[in-house]
């Protein structure tokens, strides 16, 4: 089933010159032989691919910000970015506080002709007044939309007069559409502004229990933090905050309380994980809670670090427990799973993870990817001092964070860390490639022509991406499993999530309706005889 | 559920949106470029744009909805980007091969003033293919409006004048589903009258299932027969809102006749738009529509103490709503509260009051309604929990509303994105109302069902 170099090839000569070239350093066949395979990634999308990129704003106020909430969230501009970013993502959540709950709310300044001429800060500073009036939130955060930024409307000047005017954080954004190449600036600008305004904002000293931690990168698609901080409570940790599913400006603020940071999808949030080492001495875990072995070892490697034998007994017990009660379920399906391919091209690191969660039912990943990955997250954060800045990274600034007089603290000795990051990936992610078969593909950004084009090659049988591609690859008659929103099921996290996850995907390759595609008369000619020794009868 | 939203009402002055009933105008005119056949609609501006649009009618239609982007990043926004869109054209002619592009700008290109036409005119365009264009910034009018702009790009580029009109209607169905312009073409084919639908969806965004995925589908208007619009002899622009700019533009140019009408949901809209095809060209009704017309009466009436003075809260786009709000007069219902997202007139245009037909409608049934142009969903919310309803009609955004204060709701309209096949079945023409009689009594004799006690709880109803 491998594609060789030269069948690429002829895929990528349809394209125009200047986009072949540009394209092909996008795709790499995973040789381990090879001294080292270095991957095209977070650059331009080239003007007329049909991409499933999206935006800075997707990216900080779709992703990160949206889910938190007991916080307003403001779109600063025209209607349409804050309608489309309302309710698409399915990031669960339960109030905390009766009243304080606002995911259901979009808020728009609803920009018009005049704003754009005019300037729009006049009508934000309203907006922001009217809503803390209506909500009473405990903090509002506002978010840029394209024209903001062209017009020059200073949101962070909105902001601060507003703060002071109504006695509640107000925190901007500058995450215009146009700024980077894809959602991952957003991501940045987000991560930039948290670490910044809330994180450490809170008085707690030390946290309420033991074993604290913070679970980043999740965003409770689903229920899934649900379905991880089930195991995490009944292991004996204290979730201090979860970055953002179901998350709170409340609980964010006193995250620097955390021994260890958890980091689930690193694309979108190393930059917090990163940033919190520095200024509270708090080492991150890269975990992986999708599958069941990932989910098990990820615990393992958080007993490793927290040392504790009872903590390793219990963690051990838990597992023990879990694997005994999964397993059986999985194996079920794994006997309608067994033997199939995959593709698994999902943004943050939803295309690794998912592989091996794949693997488990017997599925083989032969193509992998991301929409806004870069570098790092293929190939593994060595290769981040290499990596160049351009001119479409530079406009995010990077946040230079210095550690915290006061709570800045070695949560383990140098010599320990050392020791540590031997055997778990502590403060490290080792990227996608180094976990991929030799012979499969990886593609970044991964576009309309190259998905129609892999799947004549490959013959996935299921095809594991978003809403924007699922009705083309099923069209094909090849299940299309969305690993953004789930295609609505869930949780597919944790061990639980993966019976879940079994199940549905069963359920796409033995559902009766892929029966039905040719119609009978398709397959039967119209007239029927028979030749005899007189002739056709 | 949306438990912060106060029963008292407090004066919104700032212009800004709390969940709103209308979006932008980009994802409106990708939609109508969707109803050309062979064309994939470009949007000029950031890819976060495209990608939005692309998601919310992937999830309204449950079909595949291609369309390119120029891929904006910070230098194109500053430069401007003509550059882009040139390389996009470029590569869409020859990585898709689409016959035609219809670009359409965002609140970004629009901010920098792009000149769309001279970027065209520079555009390395192959041989035998098109390239057309709308202007659509997203801070003006709502995606009704983008989608009339883009419909009466379709007039202003391609339809041509022709000085014998044929025996033919141009039918604009406005922004409606698939299935719906399959009915307003069944009911023109079973009246005899030859016709030239535009833009026609039907057959691009509900394509079969063959195993075969298909990236320009058989269906849409074709550019011949948007050319020879130009020699209709009359123009039937369905839902003021949507269709009307597109027709004034080709009586305009063209000097083909235009005829505005609602769009034909309920008895009273179908039977306008089946007595002006039968006016204009002399055509008797066929026993086929006068039976199925007929059918729609006795159901009706068979059903009438279902709805009779029941109050209901209608919202969503406003040629939608203005046949909604007709159609429940009809059926004996209150309207309460009907509301649209869009604001009253398309820029530009002198397309009218929403608010002044809506008044002339409900007044009928006896109530003076809160009628609101440019609202939201908090203003309607806050005005259902002074006002409570029996009944909720309007786009999936509504199932908070009717979660919050228990109130039986019915989808109708744009953006369905929790149920399947609606837009495949029409609620226009007298089919279409057929179905919304059953959808309406369905959902009230349910809430009666579920609230009645066992002794009440009866097997006919």
């Amino acid at each position: 089933m491998a594609m060789t170099l030269e069948q690429i090839s002829e895929m990528l000569a349809k394209y125009p010159s200047k986009v072949e070239k540009n394209r092909k350093k996008h795709i790499i066949i995973k040789d381990s032989s090879a001294d080292r395979q270095e991957i095209e990634a977070n650059t331009r999308t080239i003007p007329g691919i049909i991409t499933n990129r999206g935006c800075a704003y997707a990216g900080c106020k779709g992703v990160v910000l949206g889910p938190l909430k007991d916080m307003v969230h403001i779109t600063h501009g025209p209607i349409g970015c804050g309608y489309y970013s309302w309710g698409t993502r399915r990031n669960k959540a339960r109030a905390d506080e009766p009243g304080q709950e606002f995911l259901n709310y979009c808020v728009s300044t609803d920009m018009q002709e005049s704003d754009i001429v005019f300037g729009g800060e006049k009508k934000l500073a309203k907006v922001i007044d009217e809503v803390a009036g209506i909500f009473k939130p405990k903090a509002i955060t506002v978010s840029a939309t394209c024209p903001v930024g062209l017009i020059g409307d200073d949101i962070n000047a909105v902001a601060r007069a507003a703060e002071e005017r109504l006695g509640i954080p107000i925190l901007a954004f500058s995450c215009e559409g146009y700024k980077g190449v894809s959602q991952s600036a957003g991501h940045h600008i987000a991560n930039n502004g948290l670490v910044e305004r809330v994180i450490g904002a809170g008085d707690r000293e030390e946290a309420a229990g033991k074993y604290p931690i913070n679970l980043l990168g999740e965003y409770n698609i689903g229920g899934d933090s649900w379905e991880i901080e089930r195991i995490l409570d009944e292991i004996g940790y204290t979730v201090v905050s979860v970055m953002t599913g179901n998350g709170s400006y409340e609980d964010l603020k006193n995250a620097h309380t955390a021994e260890l940071n958890l980091v689930q999808c690193h694309r979108s949030i190393n930059y917090i994980a990163g940033m919190l080492e520095t200024k509270y001495g708090t080492p991150w875990l890269k975990v992986n809670f999708i599958g069941v072995a990932a989910t098990a070892e990820s615990l393992r490697n958080m007993a490793r670090y927290f040392d504790d034998p009872a903590l390793t007994a219990r963690t051990e017990e838990i597992i023990a427990r879990e694997l005994a009660r999964v397993e059986p379920q999985i194996e079920q399906y794994r006997k309608l799973c067994e033997g199939k391919t995959a593709f698994c091209f999902v943004g943050g690191s939803r295309g690794h993870h998912y592989q091996g969660l794949f693997a488990e039912l017997g599925i083989d990943t032969v193509l992998a990817g991301y929409e806004f990955a870069h570098r790092d997250d293929y190939e593994g954060r060595q290769v981040i001092p290499e990596i160049k800045t351009d001119a479409d990274s530079k406009n995010i600034p990077d946040l230079h964070v210095t550690a915290d007089e006061r709570r800045f603290r070695l949560k383990v000795s140098p010599e320990k860390l050392a020791e540590l990051q031997r055997q778990i990936p502590l403060s490290f992610y080792a990227g996608m490639q180094v976990d991929m078969a030799d012979g499969t593909i990886m593609v970044d950004d991964l576009n309309h022509y190259e998905t129609e084009e892999f799947i004549k090659l490959l013959k996935p049988d299921i095809f594991a991406s978003g809403i924007k591609d699922k009705y083309v690859v099923q069209k094909m008659g090849i299940p299309a499993k969305q690993l953004h929103s789930y295609d609505y099921s869930g949780p597919y996290a944790g061990f639980g999530g993966a019976v879940n996850f079994a199940r549905d995907v069963s359920m796409g390759f033995v559902s009766p309706t892929w029966n039905f595609i040719v119609p009978p008369w398709k397959e039967e000619p119209l007239l029927t005889g028979s030749v005899t020794e007189e002739g056709v009868a | 559920m949306l438990d912060a939203t106060p029963k008292e009402f407090t004066e919104r002055t700032s212009g800004g949106m709390i969940n709103p009933a209308k979006t932008c105008q980009p994802i409106g005119a990708m939609y109508a470029a969707l109803g050309v056949h062979g064309c994939l609609p470009h949007s000029h501006g950031s890819q976060g744009c495209c990608s939005y649009h692309r998601m919310h009618l992937t999830r309204h239609f449950r079909d595949p909805i291609m369309a390119s982007t120029s891929s904006f990043t910070e230098g194109a926004s500053v430069f401007g980007g003509g550059a882009n869109l040139k390389t996009a054209i470029k590569n869409i002619f020859q990585i898709y091969n689409p016959d035609i592009i219809a670009v359409h700008t965002t609140c970004l290109t629009e901010t920098i003033g792009d000149d769309i036409p001279s970027i065209i005119k520079d555009a390395d365009i192959p041989e035998g293919k098109t390239v057309f264009h709308a202007n659509t910034p997203s801070y003006q009018g709502s995606h009704i409006t983008g989608f009339s702009n883009m419909t009466k790009a379709m007039v202003s580029y391609f339809a041509e004048a022709a000085a014998i009109k044929k025996e033919q209607a141009n039918l604009i169905p406005g922004f409606v589903n698939p299935g719906d312009m399959r009915e307003i073409k069944r009911i023109a084919h079973l009246m005899g009258v030859p016709f030239i639908m535009f833009p026609d969806t039907s057959g691009v965004v509900d394509t079969p299932m063959t195993g075969e995925f298909v990236m320009f589908p058989k269906g849409g208007t074709k550019l011949a027969e948007l050319a020879d619009s130009g020699a209709s002899k009359l123009t039937v622009a369905l839902g003021r809102f949507a269709s009307s700019d597109a027709a004034e533009a080709l009586a305009k140019k063209c000097r083909v006749p235009a005829v505005t009408l609602k769009t034909p949901i309920g008895i009273k809209a179908t039977d306008a738009f089946v007595m002006a095809l039968r006016r204009a060209f002399v055509k008797e009704v066929p026993w086929a529509l006068e039976e199925e017309r007929g059918q729609l009466v006795d159901i009706m009436t068979d059903t009438h103490f279902h709805f009779h003075g029941k109050k209901v809260a209608i919202f969503g786009d406003p040629d939608v709503v203005t046949g909604l709000t007709e159609f429940a007069v009809s059926l004996g219902m209150v309207p309460v509260h009907v509301l649209t997202g869009t604001p009253g007139g398309a820029i530009g245009s002198d397309v009218g009051s929403f608010e002044e037909d809506i008044a002339a409608i409900a007044g009928q049934s006896g109530h003076k309604a809160n009628i609101k142009a440019g609202g939201d969903l908090f203003a309607l919310h806050q005005l259902i929990k002074n006002e409570p309803v029996d009944l909720l009609i309007g786009n999936t955004y509504g199932k908070y509303i009717a979660r919050a204060e228990d109130i039986p709701f019915v989808r109708v309209g744009f953006p369905i994105l929790d149920r399947s096949v609606h837009s495949y079945l029409p609620v226009v023409g007298y089919r279409g109302a057929m179905r919304l009689v059953e959808m309406i009594a369905g959902a009230l004799l349910d809430r009666q069902d579920r609230d009645a006690a066992d002794e009440d709880f009866e097997l006919v109803m």
